[in-house]
């Protein structure tokens, strides 16, 4: 590549000139993330407890990890969080799969679907856990009143109570949550499919299941890998609609990895241990990103259009 | 048709995920002792009782103006500063433009619990605890990536034609940021407003772990604080999960075209 003087300088002004701008945003990066991330590090090499400040702050080096390794409740809560990614992605691309397509076929009322299927997407969290709880209510509840109704259930369940079907509540209202996500990034990409492709398909008397098998679902990989990855780092990271709806309970059966990190901060106030946790929780969260990144064939990243 | 049993789909769909919205609403006006019988799908008798508990025993216009106040600020600053990082990652050329923009991409994947401990002590040690700046500065921590995140996706479909021409005019690039870009720019910049304010709207675990009371909770944290004297206060939750609600239906209802787009721009475009 030949650059003229002139274009060099152009290119130096252009640096100069990106300092500048990316200076702000640099600034609070570093300081309300950079920053905090470091010091998180450091503070998970001591034992610092705010409950007991007569043991100062020592360096432990990697004490607080080897705990945590072994620390059972850690490990369930680090469990109930893979089950409850898999259990509940899962269900949404199925549903937003499902609900892409058919929202695909809508010809009239586009705007007024769309704004509805937004509608739980948008709804902040703690309200919808709200909701959700009051749902699976026992005495309120509509479910109890649906279910036993329908002679389903002989009685009225207390779901909240139990350390399984407590997590019933909680699925279900990721789902009615997110689904309407992943549709809309799943529609998105099937508004990308050249419709020719079906056209031909139909010359050919393909019927509608081989179409989505041959010509859909392919071409349609690359949204959902994006709508998985999406859905599984947010899933992982669950935190307001576990708190609110069950506040971990009962005793710990519903406690998602954020969730036990923020107990033994703001209950127990063990910094040290807490720090830790964190580290391990981003170091995951990042592990996570970084396959996602590598599977998306690190476009995301690529500078030029 | 061929695909008719889809449009079966769709309404059952729609029910699924619109009937607890509904439910909601038509239980926040409904009497407390019948939210406990069995419950006819169309209320018979409606209040605004929950309503008035709501606002004046409760005074949920507090954290509705702190949801308010910290949202608006946090959105601002995330919108401006962004803009500015936005332009200089997509049309200026320097060195680390890549690893920048991956950082950026990092810091959004950041689970949000991780920056609790090491934020709630540096809050402590500056006295922001319990303040309106100690809120909007750990909220920035996601708005500013994500603004940034979406307005680079938005930048790099304008074509870079229009500015060219005006730099071999002589313009400077500041002068070309401020007369053309921009006005080209605003819808995208709007919709990465739109987006930072939902996620703002809708944060819980920062303004639970900074706040320490009414005076500066958002919303969002103060219903899931609700508590009752003897039993659990249905009737008030369910109209402060309306409430809360209300801006982001109106935001919703009048740019749901930007939303979509931004939400999906943000994820599909290399």
């Amino acid at each position: 590549m030949t650059t003229s003087p002139r274009a060099a300088t152009a290119d130096h002004a252009d640096a100069h000139l990106a300092r500048w701008l990316l200076l702000p945003a640099l600034g609070v990066i570093a300081a309300v993330v950079g920053f905090p991330l470091c010091w998180m590090v450091w503070e998970s090499l001591h034992l610092h407890d705010l409950r007991m400040p007569w043991l100062g702050r020592p360096f432990i080096g990697l004490a607080n990890y080897r705990d945590a390794m072994v620390d059972p409740r850690f490990r369930t809560a680090l469990t109930h969080t893979v089950l409850f990614v898999i259990v509940s992605v899962t269900l949404e691309l199925v549903g937003g799969l499902v609900l892409a397509l058919a929202m695909r076929q809508a010809t009239r009322g586009r705007a007024a679907l769309r704004v509805l299927i937004l509608l739980p997407w948008a709804i902040p969290t703690a309200a919808s856990a709200l909701v959700w709880r009051f749902l699976f209510d026992s005495q309120a509840g509509l479910v109890n009143e649906v279910l036993v109704t329908a002679h389903l259930l002989h009685a009225p369940q207390v779901w909240l109570v139990d350390p399984v079907l407590a997590w019933i509540p909680i699925v279900a209202a990721d789902v009615w949550k997110t689904t309407p996500f992943v549709a809309l990034l799943l529609l998105a990409g099937l508004q990308n499919i050249d419709q020719s492709l079906y056209d031909a398909a139909r010359i050919d008397g393909a019927r509608p299941w081989r179409e989505l098998v041959e010509i859909t679902l392919p071409l349609l990989k690359p949204a959902i890998v994006v709508a998985l990855a999406f859905r599984a780092l947010d899933a992982f990271r669950v935190f307001d609609l576990i708190y609110v709806l069950t506040g971990g309970g009962p005793g710990t059966a519903t406690e998602s990895v954020s969730l036990y990190t923020f107990s033994a901060l703001l209950q127990k106030l063990r910094f040290g241990y807490a720090s830790a946790l964190s580290v391990i929780v981003f170091a995951a969260t990042f592990g996570l990103g970084l396959i996602y990144i590598r599977v998306s064939g690190g476009h995301l990243l690529s500078v030029e259009r | 048709m061929r695909w008719r049993p889809l449009s079966v789909l769709r309404m059952l769909f729609v029910f699924l995920f619109v009937f607890p919205v509904y439910w909601t609403i038509a239980s926040s006006f409904a009497p407390e002792a019948s939210l406990f019988e069995v419950p006819p799908i169309v209320p018979t008798q409606l209040t605004l009782n929950h309503y008035r508990a709501l606002f004046d025993q409760r005074q949920f216009w507090l954290p509705m103006r702190n949801s308010l106040v910290v949202s608006t600020a946090a959105t601002l600053l995330a919108i401006v500063a962004g803009t500015l990082a936005a332009y200089a990652l997509t049309r200026l050329k320097f060195r680390g433009r890549s690893l920048l923009l991956a950082g950026v991409l990092a810091v959004s994947m950041l689970p949000q619990v991780s920056l609790v401990p090491p934020l709630y002590l540096a809050l402590r040690a500056t006295h922001l605890i319990d303040t309106y700046t100690g809120l909007v500065l750990p909220y920035l921590s996601f708005a500013l990536p994500l603004s940034i995140w979406l307005l680079v996706g938005y930048f790099r479909q304008l074509p870079p034609e229009l500015e060219d021409a005006a730099l071999i005019d002589g313009a400077s690039r500041v002068q070309s940021l401020w007369h053309i870009i921009l006005p080209l720019a605003w819808p995208g910049i709007a919709t990465a407003a739109i987006l930072t304010f939902l996620y703002c709207w809708n944060e819980f675990i920062f303004a639970l772990s900074f706040t320490l009371g009414p005076e500066r909770q958002t919303a969002p944290v103060a219903i899931a604080l609700f508590r009752g004297r003897y039993q659990v206060p249905w009737g008030q939750i369910l109209a402060a999960a309306v409430v809360t609600t209300l801006p982001i239906v109106a935001v919703v209802v009048a740019f749901e075209r930007r939303i979509v787009e931004g939400l999906t721009a943000g994820a599909m475009k290399g």
